[in-house]
Order: structure tokens, then sequence, then C-alpha cells
């Protein structure tokens, strides 16, 4: 399954997130933002960073690069779309999903790792847990802090896909850390499941993420 | 005609501002008390226009587009004509 990984000047887990889709058997493949033409791919990831230096706001001018219409063409046709990190930032600038991640609540830059509950099942990159599965993966952001005007909109549509369970680090609203589209297949989290797909790195949990996208 | 733009970002009422809650905090270690602390970014440029009107929409249309996110800032634009 060939799957894209979008590159913006100061993207920098994008080689990760190629590691993780390998050892989950897709075939990944970098694709530069100025791409617009994403009909190639079967799914698509938006890897973490700092793209265009965080300028204006987090993900606000990748928001408005070409690529960004590529991407709204595979979701057009149903294909599977992941940001993480930066790429969930970029998600939420463009509107494809609801909200936004700002700044955090102590105005700190946290890297630590974190106990995260699996809200939903119905995405492709959480077909392969259980729902309310507690995972653990890292989260690396400064302005990571979840909050939505329609709270009751995204609970009422199962687009929560993942929050805190221990504790609340960046402030989120409900400790909210990662959401989807109504549809479920466009999905933007801030923890790193790249960062926890071999248990050498200290957890293999996030390999799922790839590997139900290739499962999808 | 050429004209000055000035674009006004501030966060939606009731937002969370971590960066004025540093800075009030700051002051504070200095014997400041004060209250209400925000900050507010500001974007300047000149633009060409027939008129301040259509500037101005075109303005709006720039913040809508990038210059902000309608989720939780509010901004304020204002057209000048351009100083030589």
């Amino acid at each position: 399954m060939k799957v894209g990984i979008i590159r913006f000047p100061g993207s920098n887990c994008d080689r990760d997130v190629f590691h993780a889709l390998k050892l989950a058997g897709a075939e990944p493949e970098y694709i530069w933002w100025s791409k617009r033409d994403l009909s190639d791919f079967e799914a698509i990831v938006i890897p973490g960073g700092f793209s265009y230096g965080d300028y204006l706001r987090a993900g606000a001018i990748a928001a408005i690069t070409p690529v960004i219409n590529g991407i709204k063409d595979c979701v057009k046709e149903d294909k599977p779309v992941l940001g993480i990190c930066n790429g969930a930032q970029i998600l939420a600038e463009v509107g494809l999903v609801p909200g936004v991640f700002t700044e955090n609540q102590n105005a700190k830059f946290i890297c630590e790792w974190t106990e995260l509950k699996v809200e939903t099942s119905r995405t492709p990159f959480t077909s392969m847990y259980k729902k309310n599965e507690i995972i653990k993966m890292p989260i690396a952001h400064a302005e990571g802090r979840y909050f939505t005007e329609d709270l009751k909109k995204l609970q009422d549509n199962d687009q929560i896909v993942l929050s805190f369970e221990s504790e609340n680090p960046n402030g989120s609203i409900q400790s909210i850390t990662g959401v989807c589209n109504e549809e479920g297949l466009v999905c933007a989290v801030m923890p790193h499941p790249e960062r926890a797909s071999e248990t050498i790195l200290g957890s293999d949990d996030g390999l799922k993420f790839f590997k139900g996208i290739v499962k999808y | 005609m050429k004209y000055d733009a000035e674009v006004k970002i501030s966060l939606k009422k009731g937002m969370l501002n971590p960066e004025a809650a540093t800075i009030q905090r700051a002051l504070a270690l200095l014997d400041y008390q004060v209250e209400n602390t925000a900050t507010v970014d500001i974007i300047k440029f000149s633009i060409e226009g027939a008129d301040k009107g259509i500037v101005k929409e075109e303005v709006d249309e720039m913040c809508q587009r990038l210059l902000c996110n309608p989720v939780i800032h509010d901004y304020n634009i204002t057209i000048s004509p351009k100083e030589e």
C-alpha cells in the first residue's frame, strides 16, 4: 500500500514516520509540499516538525500550500489522512478536523511519555485497538492544547480519538489530544505513534496506528 | 491609491492566554501588581487599492484565510492613506 508522507520546510518527523510505515508493511514515499496531484497514493500522513518555523501560528502557513488541495481530494475519495503533532495542527488550521491546537497552558514545550486512552476504534488508525484501551506514546509540543467551541458535537459524533489518561499536561479541553472528522477518516493526534513503534524506543503501542492504515 | 493596513489580532474573550499570564507573573516578581494582562499581535503592510472600502474587504479576506484562526481570534483592521 502506497502511503505518502508530506514534507514541508521544517518537517522533522518524516523519516521516523517512514520507518514506522515500513515496519507496518506499507510502501511509504515522500511528497514535497508543492505537489498538487496525490492520486497515486492510497493514504497520507502529515508528520510532525515545525513547518515554516511555526510562523503566525503552528501549521498556519503549511495550511495554504498546494499539497493541501491534493489532500482535500484524497479526503473526498475516502482515503485515510493522519496528521501527527505539527500535522495535527495543520489539519486543524485547514479545517479538515474541528477545533484548534494552541499554546500549552503552562507556556512550555512539553516532551514526555504520556498515558492515553483510545476513545474510539472506528478510525482506520485506531481500528486495531480496543475502545478505552490505555496506551503509551510520547508528546513533544508547545502548541498542543486542544480547544473547540463544539465539544458536544464531537462527543455526539464520536470524533474524539485520543485523550490523556492520567494527567492533562497541556490543558486541553476534556484532556482531548486526538480528534477526527465526522467520517473518521481524517485524524489529527498530538502524541507521536511513530516514536512508539518499537519496544527499543520504550513502547510499540503506536505501531498499530500504521498497521491500521495498511489494513484499511 | 496606496494605503497602510494594520491588523490587530487578539484572543477571543475568555480564551486562556499563557503568554500574558507569564508576563503578569513576571511583573509581579518585580513587585508590579497588574491585572487583565493581554497580548496582541499586530501585522502591518502597505497595499494598493481603488478605495478604502475595497482595501478593507481584501484585508478582511486575508484575516479569514490566513492571518487569524476564527476559532480563537478576534481581529481589528485599520486602513489609512499611506504616509509618504
